[in-house]
């Protein structure tokens, strides 16, 4: 199986504007301390780890919404971690994106129609609107719902209208960053199925960032466990789960509130 | 002996539709009761209007909400304030939007003991420090100078927990108190609650969507379902078996990392519309 994504030294830090002096530059906080992993084509790769583990962070280079300072990512080939805007502007359909609020990071101005044909304008696609009704289609949504506003649905078809933004651009890679921590579990079930259908059906290849490991482990064949801006384990779901060699997977484990009044906390 | 009875209590959006339809339930002195739901289910609204802090645009329609012998609904609206005011607290779900973020920690926690309890200001920093302690803050003196951003959200959290325990009251309502937390910490506080509560013999009204949680830290739970409770049972019983076909559907929907071929089921179209007649919902 070839890498869709090839990660070699990955480095990224930002300027720590609460400590910046009144003159003079803030210094540097380093959020990834140098990253090492693989992901092949058409796998689905869960990320996890606490809050401020850098996670989203390496999630935003991975599609290069951020600059990384330092190391390669090679995406199909290419190493996409220091090209400009415009040379991304051509790749950037092929890796995708789904966020975690649906509300925020849907225009709550344009009808659910626009939303998911304004990508599909801006990278040239033809038969626009023939493509925003199948991506509908293909994300169990009523082709109606394109007259609909963001307002007008509910949360998890909210994150559905999301995951056809993402898909209607026939994107390689797609990028899903919490995207059902939000949910119900009833709706999270059903986008989780979904997603687990359009990976199978249109061969794509997912990251999924999630502090969920109930989640990740149900979806995600292969899990890397992140803390402090290093990965801690990176293995396959099942080994992992059977047999959690780091310390700090097995604290995330065990801090799992599993729906069962036996379960002891020490 | 039961401390809060909430009796066919109904609430409504002012001239729209029910919120609330004829809930019942009641929690015994040092109990820990579960509100679970799907979002829109009602469970914070219960806990909202047993501290008589609905939004304006809602209003009881009927029913009773008797706290320790006495129905909070017949009394004028100051003598509930004072009532609930003494013996009943809140734990929030957001820990920085309940903090003012331009005071510090100390007064926050203290002015409500001098201002409202008539407790003095030494008294009253005295018991915050002796609080701060229990929540296994080591250094208050530190903390109480500190503003709310330059906390992490586990201490917030730990520092509005001790707030809530601060007058002890005999019922604390704990709306989602560790949703916005990472699985880690949210063990600690959930602990950390558990064992504050069994220590102080306080009543708990647990609002949660995780039936995780309610797993770890209830004793008996109401499943509620468009405003209405479906099932009431004891944890043991709902957990070895649900009765109502919709927390049936809610567990199963649950996800279990240790049996990855369980949870995660939808709840079924038809358990939706069985559950929405049953309710009166359309």
């Amino acid at each position: 199986m070839t890498d869709l994504y090839e990660v070699k030294g990955l480095r990224l830090s930002l300027a720590d504007m609460t400590r910046k002096p009144l003159l003079g530059p803030a210094p540097r906080l380093e959020i990834l301390k140098g990253l090492d992993f693989t992901i092949p084509k058409g796998s689905v790769l869960g990320i996890v780890g606490g809050s401020g583990s850098g996670k989203s962070t390496l999630g935003r280079a991975l599609v290069r919404l951020l600059e990384p300072s330092g190391g390669q990512i090679r995406f199909d080939g290419v190493d996409i971690a220091h090209l400009s805007d415009r040379e991304l502007r051509p790749l950037r359909r092929r890796f995708q994106m789904i966020f975690q609020d649906p509300m925020s990071s849907l225009n709550p101005r344009h009808r659910v129609g626009t939303i998911i044909a304004e990508p599909l304008r801006l990278h040239g696609f033809d038969g626009v609107e023939r493509r925003v009704l199948r991506a509908l289609d293909h994300v169990g949504l009523p082709r109606d719902f394109a007259r609909r506003y963001p307002h007008e649905v509910s949360g998890g078809q909210r994150q559905r209208v999301g995951i056809a933004r993402a898909i209607a651009l026939e994107p390689e890679f797609i990028l899903a960053d919490e995207i059902v921590s939000g949910l119900d579990v009833s709706s999270q079930a059903q986008v989780l199925n979904l997603l687990e259908g359009l990976v199978r059906d249109m061969g794509l290849t997912l990251a999924f960032i999630s502090h969920d490991l109930s989640v990740v482990r149900r979806l995600c064949a292969r899990v890397m466990v992140m803390q402090g801006g290093q990965i801690v384990e990176n293995r396959e779901t099942a080994a992992m789960f059977s047999d959690p060699r780091a310390q700090y997977t097995r604290d995330l484990l065990d801090a799992i509130p599993l729906p069962d009044p036996d379960q002891i906390w020490n | 002996m039961t401390y809060l009875s909430v009796r066919d209590l109904t609430v409504r959006l002012k001239d729209g539709p029910a919120l609330l339809r004829s809930v019942s339930l009641d929690v015994a002195a040092g109990e820990v009761r579960g509100l679970v739901g799907e979002s829109g289910a009602g469970k914070s609204m219960i806990g909202k209007a047993i501290l008589g802090i609905l939004p304006r645009a809602v209003e009881v329609v009927s029913g009773q909400i008797v706290l320790d012998g006495v129905d909070l609904l017949a009394l004028p609206p100051a003598a509930r304030r004072v009532r609930v005011g003494a013996t009943c607290a809140l734990i929030p779900q957001d820990p920085l939007t309940a903090l003012n973020p331009s005071r510090r920690i100390g007064p926050q926690m203290t002015d409500r003991l001098v201002d409202i309890l008539g407790w003095t200001r030494p008294d009253a920093t005295a018991r915050v420090r002796d609080l701060l302690a229990e929540v296994q803050i080591a250094d208050a003196d530190r903390v109480l100078r500190q503003y709310p951003h330059e906390l992490s959200g586990g201490m917030r959290q730990r520092i509005l927990i001790a707030s809530a325990f601060a007058a002890e009251p005999r019922l604390i309502v704990a709306d989602e108190p560790t949703t916005a937390l990472d699985v880690t910490v949210q063990k600690q506080i959930l602990k950390l609650i558990a064992g504050m509560q069994a220590r102080h013999g306080t009543a708990l009204l647990f609002v949660t969507h995780d039936l995780g949680v309610v797993s770890k830290v209830c004793q008996s739970l109401s499943v509620l379902y468009a405003g209405k409770v479906v099932e009431d049972a004891a944890v043991r019983a709902f957990f070895a078996g649900p009765k109502h076909p919709y927390s049936a559907a809610l567990l199963a929907a649950t996800p279990k990392y240790t049996d990855p071929g369980a949870g995660l089921q939808p709840v079924p179209a038809d358990v939706i519309a069985a559950v929405r007649a049953e309710v009166g919902n359309d």
